[in-house]
């Protein structure tokens, strides 16, 4: 008998770069549609709850990765954004508060063929699972991190989160919330996100594209997505995202295009000092020239940091891609680590391990 | 120089301790004196004892580090109670090690270090070396530190650089005393200090001078020799608990074809267990330092999800903090490692000493009925073998598995006879993939266990989680009578494997007087305590248990055989309170917790009382 060889997972794959499939799967899988990620399970959310588009933008973008259905895994951490792995036909760890990152972390490390999405909220994702965003941000493991964020605690039934305004009363703050509020979108980029977006349940086109966007990353992609808790903190956002008024108080991102905004477009956000600042184009000579452009590849953090500052009502409110950079994965990482211990040391040999060291041989005696 | 020839003795067995500033090599100093017995062929066994801060202030009392190793002609189970040679290298290290020396102990001293400071730094009064409070014991005070300076008379080194060698001169005089070859500690140094010639140098002269000192002193009248001990025929090396469990692992598994996944946080004394594992990756061994205890065990939950071989190793305190994560691995029904290196605490309590007190946390410490499989190795070597054990009951019923070492067993050293890889049983393991009739949450009839189906597998998307199962379906259930048949086919599924795992055996006679029961690394002090006790015709038998939950089939039975029970533990009584729980027997705890092994003779003092049908408290 010998020792038996490690089952090695199939080479990774990387979402930029679909498995390759024989001719025959390829045309089934060219034949999934949305209705193939929908589980059996019955939805139950609250009606009205702004999840219910994410789920739907969620199952309409997945066709889009060439991924076989098996090969994706949604993880989940506590709260009603805890649910959503139930309803996707792939497969799904509902696992506990705040932790889903660190299940992702170590089964992408353990299977980099899989492409893992991890559901979380702003409770779930910056309170109590606050350190382990940081660090699977900053390992660049290859998750796609989906945070819902209404600003409340909705699955508790209704007490402050760390993205709820300041003075804000809650059962649980009924004198209004002492605590300053955390902005996600700087939280991610200060722990080395490589790729940071937002957007908004609503805005579905918006949503399907940005999701699409994140699922392409290779790398840590951490995605906010505004959502309205229509029992708890109804209109969380709304007086900026709602319909009358986005175009004037949202920013949409667009890579090497100019950060204008407003219905027709003629108000934009120029650089003075090291200040954003709104301007009009025409008034006081401002003309596009003047204008940032967006510049989502940049390696240096800053302009990106800068945006994800910028809030309503001081500023438009900037969603899409905040930033996409390329980093080595963590996957890819310690894949190449075992490949080069493997190259320089041979294949491990258990009989050469277990006899290594100083060793010594007993002889049969015939003391009594 | 002619050579001297001097009478030599023989004896059976010696305890040496080396004790000093945690500066001055003493762990070294006694792992290369081990090594060196050991490759002679004695049986042996070592206890280091280290304080937890790196350096404390030299010449101070909670800055002595020790190690104690007992080498041997016969077959042996402890580091030895007392020690018969105290080297002592500065006057804090006699201070606190004294105590333990027995009357006509011989104590080898460094003069040098009992300055007019160092002795006050302790509280010594008058030097001890001349006030006659050391006249019960043989003292051999010697200038270790210039006699090792100038033995390095002439090589380029700082006065710091040359002080920092005088271990290996204390090494060499007692390699001297006992007959040790040097060449094992040479060949080390050499390789050790290859890129550092002059310090390699600095060593070897060190240790050669030691040797020589005795060689042409005459304070020594007689030399000692311990033969090599009549060990079972085969290949042995030397080997710490730590090491061991590494080598369990990787050796399991090649031996069930998953790959291991370690997912860990720094604490001592577990920490090994991942600097081990860490070199390992040409194995296929993926490690992992998470950012916390908490992160540590969900990533090595997600990876036991995705088919590899998911560990996490950690001390007392950190199983704390995942004991959460365990729930969740017992909900969903993943196979998982869970290394637990027993510290005394509670809390941070004193993490470089000994305690065997984590049994209750890890069996009961989660919220609800929430089963898990429990093992414990009994001595170093044994750690191989239980860590093997470990992910063998992981695979085979899907469920965590928490191991359970201590800093005795991680630390401490024995020979180990190693075993070879034909003889290791094949761990069968097999991934769910046919997609007729799958249900997440079906049942293996003979183990219990669900079927392991990893992502990638087509037909079997399904969801798990930490929400209560609908009996074979897994769908999430608030059904008052599913959650009940659950919970009651999650514990007889931890039960069954009592049907799979080896029977007690006892050690003495089958039916008796007094039985004395323990587990972990007790187990050294309790067996020779029991071979005395056996020695002097008393009916006292020896069982140890390495399964605790379950527990052997047979522990019942076997604890009706005999008219008393004695269950010695370093804990409170923990395994005393199960056991009378479960089997509702009246027996006698008896428990020292002092961050130290067991001495023999307490045990034999304790069982001897027990005869009698009294405590010793």
């Amino acid at each position: 008998m010998t020792d038996r060889a490690i089952a090695t997972p199939p080479t990774a794959p990387t979402p930029l770069e679909p498995p390759a499939l024989s001719p025959a799967n390829q045309a089934v899988l060219t034949q999934l549609t949305r209705k193939d990620f929908v589980s059996d399970q019955e939805v139950r959310w609250c009606p009205g709850c702004g999840d219910y588009s994410i789920l739907a933008q969620t199952q309409k973008v997945m066709p889009d990765f060439g991924y076989p259905k098996e090969n994706i895994v949604f993880i989940s951490g506590i709260g009603c954004s805890g649910r959503l792995p139930y309803y996707m036909n792939t497969y799904g760890f509902h696992s506990i508060h705040g932790r889903a990152p660190t299940l992702a972390t170590g089964l992408k490390a353990a299977r980099p063929d899989l492409m893992v999405w991890v559901i979380t909220g702003d409770g779930d994702a910056l309170s109590i699972g606050g350190n382990h965003v940081l660090h699977s941000m900053r390992r660049n493991v290859d998750i796609k991190l989906v945070m819902f964020n209404n600003r409340i605690y909705g699955l508790t039934k209704g007490q402050a989160s760390p993205t709820s305004e300041l003075g804000k009363r809650t059962k649980s703050t009924p004198d209004g919330t002492i605590d300053h509020p955390i902005m996600p979108l700087s939280v991610a980029l200060a722990a080395e996100a490589t790729f940071v977006a937002r957007s908004v349940d609503t805005h579905t086109e918006h949503l399907q594209q940005t999701l699409e966007r994140a699922g392409r990353h290779r790398g840590s992609a951490f995605t906010e997505v505004l959502q309205n808790c229509n029992i708890f903190n109804d209109g969380a956002w709304r007086s900026f995202t709602d319909r009358e008024v986005r175009d004037d108080r949202m920013l949409v991102l667009e890579h090497g295009r100019p950060m204008l905004f407003g219905k027709d477009r003629d108000r934009g956000i120029r650089l003075r000092g090291l200040h954003p600042e709104v301007v009009q184009l025409g008034v006081d000579g401002v003309a596009e020239d003047d204008i940032l452009v967006h510049d989502e590849h940049a390696e240096d953090p800053y302009l990106a940091f800068m945006l994800s500052r910028m809030f309503f009502p001081d500023f438009p409110v900037p969603v899409g891609v905040i930033r996409d950079v390329e980093r080595p994965t963590h996957d890819e990482l310690l894949s190449a680590q075992l490949a080069a211990a493997v190259e320089q040391r041979g294949e491990g040999d258990l009989e050469k391990l277990l006899n290594g060291g100083e060793t010594w041989t007993v002889e049969p005696d015939d003391r009594p | 120089m002619a050579e001297r020839h001097l009478p030599t003795q023989e004896l059976e067995r010696v305890t040496i301790r080396f004790a000093g500033d945690s500066g001055d090599g003493m762990q070294l100093t006694g792992t290369q004196f081990t090594r060196t017995a050991a490759v002679f062929g004695n049986d042996i066994s070592t206890l280091p004892d280290f304080p937890a801060e790196i350096r404390a202030p030299a010449g101070s009392l909670p800055g002595v580090s020790g190690f104690q190793l007992s080498f041997s002609s016969t077959d042996i189970h402890t580091p030895g109670d007392q020690p018969d040679v105290l080297v002592a290298m500065n006057p804090a290290a006699l201070k606190a090690n004294i105590g333990d020396l027995p009357a006509g102990g011989a104590l080898i001293v460094n003069e040098d270090a009992f300055t007019p400071t160092n002795l006050h730094k302790v509280g010594y009064a008058e030097n001890p070396l001349h006030d006659g409070t050391l006249s019960q014991y043989t003292v051999f005070p010697i200038p270790i530190s210039s006699l090792n300076a100038r033995s390095l008379d002439g090589l380029e080194m700082s006065n710091k650089q040359i002080d920092l060698t005088k271990n290996f001169f204390a090494l060499g005089l007692m390699f001297w005393l006992y007959e040790r070859s040097m060449d094992p500690t040479l060949r080390w140094i050499e390789d050790r200090f290859k890129a550092r010639p002059v310090i390699a140098e600095a060593n070897a002269r060190a240790l050669k001078a030691g040797y020589a000192f005795g060689e042409t002193t005459e304070m020594f009248h007689t030399h000692y020799r311990v033969a090599p001990a009549h060990l079972p025929p085969g290949r042995y090396r030397n080997i710490t608990g730590n090491e061991a469990t590494a080598l369990g692992f990787v050796a399991a598994s090649r031996k069930s074809g998953r790959p291991i996944f370690y997912g860990s946080y720094p604490i001592t004394p577990a920490s090994d267990i991942l600097h081990l594992l860490s070199g390992y990756k040409h194995f296929g061994v993926k490690t992992f330092q998470a950012e916390d205890e908490i992160a540590a065990i969900g990533s090595a939950i997600g990876a036991s999800y995705g088919g590899a071989l998911g560990m996490t190793g950690t001390s007392g305190p950190g199983i704390a903090l995942k004991s959460e994560a365990i729930g969740l691995a017992v909900m969903v029904e993943l196979p998982l490692v869970v290394i637990d290196v027993q510290r005394a605490g509670p809390s941070t309590g004193m993490p470089t000493k000994n305690e065997q007190a984590d049994l209750l946390q890890v069996l009961f410490g989660r919220n609800s009925d929430s089963p898990v499989a429990v093992v414990a190795p009994a001595t170093p070597g044994d750690c191989f073998d239980m860590a093997f054990e470990a992910v063998r009951i992981a695979l085979t019923y899907m469920t965590p598995v928490i191991y359970l070492s201590d800093a005795f067993l991680a630390t401490g050293a024995e020979p180990w006879l190693i075993p070879s890889v034909a003889s290791l049983p094949e761990i069968g393991v097999e991934n769910r993939t046919e997609r007729a009739g799958f249900h997440p949450y079906d049942r293996d009839p003979k183990t219990l266990a669900r079927p392991w189906a990893v992502p990638g597998t087509p037909g079997l998307e399904h969801r798990i989680g930490g929400l209560e199962k609908a009996d074979v379906t897994g769908n999430v259930s608030y059904d008052p009578d599913n959650h009940h048949r659950m919970q009651l086919l999650r514990q007889a599924k931890i039960a069954g494997i009592a049907n799979d795992i080896p029977e007690l055996t006892v050690f003495g006679p089958q039916r008796g007087d007094l039985l004395i029961l323990g587990w972990g690394s007790t187990y050294g002090s309790i067996r020779s305590a029991a071979e005395r006790l056996q020695a002097t015709g008393q009916s006292v038998a020896h069982a140890h248990l390495r399964h605790l939950n379950p527990f052997p089939r047979n522990l019942g039975t076997i604890l009706s055989n005999y008219r008393r029970v004695l269950i010695p533990e370093i804990n409170l009584g923990q395994l005393a309170l199960l056991v009378r729980g479960r089997y509702l027997v009246d027996a006698i705890s008896y428990d020292r917790v002092r961050g130290k092994p067991f001495r023999i003779t307490e045990i034999v003092e304790a069982a001897e009382a027990a005869l009698e049908g009294k405590t010793v408290s």
